[in-house]
């Protein structure tokens, strides 16, 4: 098999207010069920080495990973090279309980937002409170990207993990470029004790 | 003459002087300046003509409300008619031209219209163009044309980027008047999450021009005191240049940001529109003082009393040497002493009102030596160009004149009307003040929010409130009530600053000067400057029956220009009131829209535009199309190749060389866009029963069935093959553009309706790439690359594998929409260039083209194989198509099985599909429609048949179509006729609709 | 634009992260009903002014549907509550008559 190819290249650009870059390929297993299962949520946290998030959260552990999709779907993140064995273990966990295990981490692309005014960026394209307050690390959003469906994960203070389809990787690249473009800072959101920003 | 004072201009940076050119001429202004100013301040009075009538005109406001001062802005990627010269901010280099004028601004030739206005009166328009009929669109219509509308449209792209912000409070504060300011210290020391927002550049608003004391300190020394405790809080955001443009449902609140007008050159998005959505909004935005009704109000040098002030204090401009101030109210007279302590002359104060004793203010006017005439009017303007006189005339009488008293300029004050804009927006309701003679907003009926409370307060001025002390008081107690029904509490003791009262008279309604005037007085008041309707205009409309405010407005244009009426509203009102001897409040107001001032279009759209005007969706093989050739074809946001053209080919050489390659040797397709939905569970094979018309729980793992999916109108909306996996999992393969709408449509019924089933769907169209191999070479092609046996007998027609192929994991698929030998392969995304490369080196000595999607639709109409939206339209079901052997007889239900019951859809004169071949060999228009006997009841020709898809075909070298006709398969072999847009009908044999290989050898080898 | 909040996942968001669904508590019927039962369910929707119980799908967030029960007149919203119901909940009902005196309740949703 040739080596994956993710949709961009892992394209990047730190011209403007913060940095944009397409990351990956992540391992990306869409898991569905009922998950107050102990079956799944065991099944899950075992492979993922961290436990089943509360709703609208995600917990992580180096490389892997499980975001909270909606009431009866996880997102379970691995190494890309893992995903079809990580599938296949999914399915044995689970046996013959009714669950869906499906391998998408080609079907996405995963890009990273970062510095200290990342939030300005995201709340240009989603309509979301994105108030240090409110929106904290660890939080996880299904929302919408100026005009295409995507899920953004705060992985730290500045930091947002972005997934979005694949075929409109390159309009989502191109849409948090313009977003993030210099001179277009917004001083909206209190910046956090020895932060400082690029405007 | 209008000229830049030594003293004064408290806005003005006079250490930056900055230098810019009006119609080509340089002049010199201040940074702090509004075009405005500086015009004045270079004795440019005249800045434009009107409308209609191109009267000369200069600007009777200093801000947003300014209805005549419109320029053409910048020039090329940065020009932009109808700029409004007071909310422009002067810049180094600002280029601006007066519109609406030919050949120049001085001498215009439409001034004739002036003229004529006798002829020109309200409703002129509609009467004069109705007939002849057949003139509108050849005379009437290309000459109205030509003259209508403000400025120029821009030419060139527009350089500049744009953006939104989504942004979240409790309290959201507009206007930054000391109101506002007021309203923002005090919800902020609440602890709410604060945004206060101010149009102009800066704090304040009127109060540091109309002077005081709060707190025993000077208006602006307590303005910035406010500013400097406000900015302080962390919880508080403030900013200028920033309008509050409407108020919608839910706290929903535009504000429109204005970054770069006033520095081009800086770097990041022109405007910012701030989605905000709010817990409550404080509505502080002020007040505008109303123009007077008399004759001549409209001539350069007629102003606002507060506008002279502004001009004189903001920025240092005297309007004139000489100014008349005509006012119903003690406020105007502080115009009168600004000028006066400006060392300007101001030879009287005519003031409408007969009042038994001297107001604080007639007071101070009069020890400066100031003539006051009580009870007198202006009975007109004198000028043209500029003012030159006012002749003066008892207010009671008709207008015979007293005295005239040479002067430059005028200021005029009506009173002031609360801006109740933002309260309205979303269905605040107002009441009449009988006191000030305006609308303001009826608190007792908000704008109701999600949770039927009202969401928006009125703080200040712009509820009524005139006097600043009562204005600090009621924007306290406004920020007070709302933070505390949000739950914030306010520190103990904090309360309203106080400012010295000053003692005023009461103003008194005055709607025409003078108050007797008749019609030749009556048709020079104007009242909509910028549309140029006169008193007259709405008399005339009420004469006509017009009684109805909104039909009186949209008869006389009064209120629709740019400024949206913002001077001409109440005056309007009162007028129509008049006229009809009703009451202002009975005749009410018409519906205040937003946005509150205009917004940039480019700012609605935001970031999208250019390459990000929408997403494309693109495969993992899109750069590989690109560099090979290919025309794109958009297939909802999808692009795929349409052909792939070599050169020297032209597009329609391409897709025959495609569909005869293919045909002979070997086509590769990019199918990666069709739609792949995983369907899991206990109940799915009873779920897709339902969703598809046939039996899909029977078809056995490893084997592929062709599907047809209808809506519950019995509709057909997709088709696709269907691949069970193993016992509880099917794969669904849906149409380019039925992915996700088939996915949500699954969805839909397992979530609303069978929420009992176990099933589960994941939607995996793009975890793969698909690559469709397809001609008499594909399996050589595959063996060649080596791994999976894909031999017939291993891989029949409509089976599938998982495998390998040389060296890439696959899943295979047997299954052909051309009537060829064809595989179709899915490989996880991130490989789908290299096993597409890999295929096209294979195949190299083999004739493998790749091919696009018109080649895809020869292929399949030779072979008679639908098209989800060519055969069907929405209105189409399965059996008109003859594929009722697609249709499960067996099953009780599904999707669109009642409803392909109904008399209307087993009516056996449904048009049917067949084949269709154009007797001499060409190809039919598409859309094209059989011609039948007679005509209908309309007099229409009767049709009977119309084509659905039509084509070239190459390999049989002859026009193929197919078509939905009357009782087409019972007429095969029948000529019958087509209309042809392009010449005479076209005659087609009624076929067959599969042209090639009949009996399916082809794809089953 | 609305603000709705989603009854599956518990976002609170504006209108455009969802999808309206028209008139909610519809009754299926399918092959043997009658012309007039066929033609209700296909075709005829209530369209009162005031209260209204509708559907909406979380289309941009998490993909599931919901009920919501809002004033067309007024906008007010008065909850939201789940799809897999036949009829609104009780307390959602008693909010509602709290609110909304004049207001009587339609046999589909008893």
């Amino acid at each position: 098999m040739s080596e994956p190819v993710t949709a961009l290249n892992n394209t990047s650009d730190a011209t403007g207010i913060a940095a944009v870059s397409e990351i990956g390929p992540v391992g990306m297993i869409t898991l569905r069920g009922d998950l107050n299962a102990s079956y799944l949520r065991k099944a899950a946290a075992q492979i993922a080495g961290v436990d089943v998030p509360a709703p609208l959260g995600c917990n992580s552990s180096d490389n892997r990973g499980i975001a909270w999709m909606s009431p009866d779907e996880l997102l379970v993140m691995c190494p890309y090279a893992e995903a079809g064995e990580t599938v296949e273990k999914l399915e044995k966990a689970i046996g013959s309980n009714f669950a869906t295990a499906a391998n998408v981490s080609d079907g996405r692309a995963v890009f990273r937002v970062s510095g200290p005014l990342a939030r300005e960026v995201m709340a240009k394209l989603s309509p979301v409170d994105l108030d240090p307050a409110i929106f904290k690390p660890g939080m996880f959003r299904r929302t919408r990207l100026a005009q295409v469906p995507a899920a953004f994960w705060m992985t730290d203070d500045e930091t947002f993990q972005i997934f979005c389809f694949r075929s409109v990787a390159q309009y989502v690249f191109d849409v948090l470029k313009v977003a993030a473009q210099s001179g277009s800072a917004v001083g909206h959101f209190p910046l956090a004790e020895g932060q400082s920003a690029n405007t | 003459m209008s000229t830049r004072l030594a003293t004064g201009g408290r806005l003005l940076n006079k250490a930056k002087p900055l230098s810019f050119s009006f119609n080509g001429k340089q002049m010199r202004g201040y940074q702090g300046d509004t075009l405005a100013s500086a015009l004045l301040a270079n004795d440019q009075m005249l800045m434009g003509r009107s409308f209609k009538y191109h009267r000369p005109r200069s600007v009777v406001a200093s801000g947003a409300e300014e209805p005549n001062g419109l320029v053409n802005l910048g020039r090329e990627g940065r020009f932009e008619p109808n700029a409004r010269v007071t909310t422009t901010e002067l810049f180094d280099g600002l280029e601006a031209a007066s519109q609406n004028h030919w050949p120049s601004l001085e001498f215009d030739v439409g001034a004739i219209n002036a003229r004529l206005s006798r002829f020109l009166p309200a409703g002129f328009y509609y009467k004069m163009f109705m007939y002849p009929r057949s003139f509108w669109k050849h005379v009437y219509e290309p000459i109205i044309r030509h003259s209508a509308g403000l400025g120029k449209a821009p030419k060139s792209r527009d350089v500049d980027t744009y953006e939104h912000f989504h942004a979240f409070c409790d309290i959201l504060i507009v206007g930054g008047g000391v109101a506002g300011l007021e309203a923002a210290r005090t919800a902020g020391l609440s602890g709410a999450r604060v945004v206060l927002m101010e149009q102009t550049d800066h704090w304040g608003g009127r109060a540091p021009v109309d002077g005081g004391t709060v707190e025993g300190v000077a208006a602006d020394q307590f303005v910035e005191n406010l500013v400097e405790e406000i900015a302080a809080m962390p919880n508080v955001q403030m900013r200028l240049r920033c309008m509050g443009a409407g108020v919608y449902d839910h706290g929903y609140v535009l504000g429109y940001e204005r970054l770069t007008d006033h520095q081009p050159d800086a770097a990041g998005p022109r405007h910012r529109l701030w989605r905000i959505r709010a817990s409550h909004v404080i509505t502080a935005t002020g007040a505008i003082e109303r123009p007077l009704s008399f004759a001549g109000n409209d001539i350069p040098g007629v102003m606002l009393a507060s506008a002279v002030r502004d001009y004189a204090v903001n920025f240092g401009v005297s309007v004139g040497d000489r100014t008349v101030v005509v006012t119903n109210n003690d406020n105007a007279y502080l115009t009168a002493i600004a000028l006066r302590h400006a060392g300007l002359d101001v030879p009287a104060i005519l003031d409408a009102r007969v009042l038994p004793q001297d107001s604080e203010l007639m007071a101070q006017a009069k020890a400066l030596g100031i003539r006051v005439l009580m009870g007198h009017a202006v009975a007109s303007v004198q000028g043209s160009k500029r003012v030159t006189g006012v002749a003066v005339c008892s207010q009671a009488g008709e207008g015979a004149v007293l005295e005239e008293i040479t002067c430059d300029a005028v200021a005029m004050s009506g009173g002031w009307s609360p801006v109740v804009h933002l309260w309205s927006h979303c269905g605040g309701k107002l009441r009449w003040d009988t006191a000030h003679a305006c609308f303001s907003p009826d608190v007792d009926q908000p704008p109701k929010g999600a949770d039927g409370l009202g969401f928006v307060t009125p703080a200040g001025a712009a509820s009524g409130m005139f006097a600043l002390d009562d204005v600090l008081h009621d924007a306290h107690a406004a920020a007070d009530g709302v933070a505390t029904s949000l739950g914030f509490k306010l520190p103990k003791d904090l309360t309203a600053p106080h400012a010295e009262r000053r003692e005023e008279t009461p103003m008194a309604p005055v709607w025409m000067m003078p108050q007797g005037a008749g019609t030749k007085l009556r048709e020079k008041a104007w009242l909509d400057y910028q549309n140029d309707v006169k008193v007259s205009d709405v008399r005339l409309a009420a004469q006509e029956g017009f009684v109805s405010v909104e039909h009186a407005k949209r008869y006389t244009t009064l209120g629709m220009a740019t400024d949206q009426g913002k001077l001409s509203n109440i005056n309007g009102l009162a007028t129509l009131a008049g006229a009809l001897d009703m009451e202002i409040p009975a005749v009410g107001t018409t519906t205040f829209r937003p946005p509150y001032h205009p917004i940039s279009m480019a700012a609605i759209g935001g970031e999208a535009r250019g390459n990000v005007f929408q997403p494309i969706r693109r495969t993992p093989m899109h750069h590989w199309h690109e560099t090979n050739g290919a025309e794109f074809e958009p297939v909802g946001h999808w692009r795929r190749p349409y052909a792939y053209v070599r050169s020297g080919e032209s597009t329609h050489d391409a897709v025959m060389r495609e569909v005869t390659n293919t045909r002979k040797n070997l086509g590769l397709l990019d199918a990666s866009t069709l739609g792949k939905i995983i369907v899991r569970g206990p109940d799915a094979g009873r779920f897709l029963d339902m969703m598809y018309t046939n039996m899909m729980s029977t078809l056995k793992p490893g084997k592929c069935r062709y599907g047809l999916m209808c809506s519950e109108n019995g509709f057909l909306i997709d088709d696709g093959v269907v691949a069970r996996i193993d016992d509880q999992t099917w794969l669904c393969h849906t149409t380019t553009g039925g992915a996700d709408r088939i996915h949500q449509h699954m969805e839909e019924w397992l979530q609303t309706e069978w929420w009992d089933w176990q099933v589960h769907t994941v939607n995996v169209t793009e975890q793969y790439a698909q690559i469709a191999v397809v001609g008499p070479n594909a399996r050589k092609c595959l063996e060649k690359l080596g791994g999976m046996d894909v031999s017939a007998e291993a891989l029949g027609f409509m089976d599938w594998a998982d495998g390998e192929i040389g060296g890439f994991k696959v899943r295979v698929y047997r299954i052909s929409f051309s009537g060829e030998l064809s595989y179709e392969i899915a490989i996880d995304a991130s490989h789908g260039q290299a096993f597409w490369d890999a295929l096209t080196v294979a195949g190299n000595d083999l004739g493998i083209m790749p091919y696009g999607t018109e080649c895809l639709h020869i292929l399949r109409a030779e072979k008679g194989f639908i098209m989800i939206g060519d055969e069907t339209d929405g209105t189409i079901i399965p059996q008109d198509l003859g594929l009722n052997w697609a249709i499960s007889k067996k099953k009780e239900d599904y999707l669109g099985k009642r409803a392909q019951e109904r008399s209307h859809m087993a009516d056996p004169t449904r048009w049917k599909l067949v084949g269709l071949e154009a007797t001499d060999g060409s190809t039919l228009p598409d859309g094209a429609y059989a011609v039948g006997e007679g005509t209908n009841e309309n007099g229409q020709r009767n049709t009977m048949g119309r084509v659905t898809s039509t084509y070239h075909s190459p390999t049989l070298d002859k026009g193929i179509a197919m078509g939905l006709v009357l009782n087409g398969p019972d007429r095969m072999g029948e000529v019958i006729s087509f209309s042809n847009l392009e010449g005479a009908p076209v005659e087609a044999r009624i076929v067959d609709p599969v042209f090639y290989d009949k009996e399916g050898k082809k794809q089953n080898v | 634009m609305l603000v709705l909040t989603c009854h599956a996942c518990g976002v609170t968001a504006e209108e455009t992260e969802f999808h309206a669904g028209g008139e909610a508590h519809l009754k299926r019927f399918g092959p043997g009903s009658s012309e007039t039962d066929f033609e209700g369910y296909l075709f005829m929707r209530d369209n009162p002014k005031g209260v209204h119980f509708e559907r909406w799908r979380h289309v941009y967030g998490c993909g599931k549907w919901f009920h919501v029960a809002r004033d067309t007149m007024t906008l007010e919203v008065f909850g939201s509550y789940s799809a897999q119901t036949y009829t609104p909940p009780d307390d959602l009902i008693a909010q509602i008559e709290d609110k909304r005196p004049d207001w009587t309740r339609k046999a589909a949703t008893a």
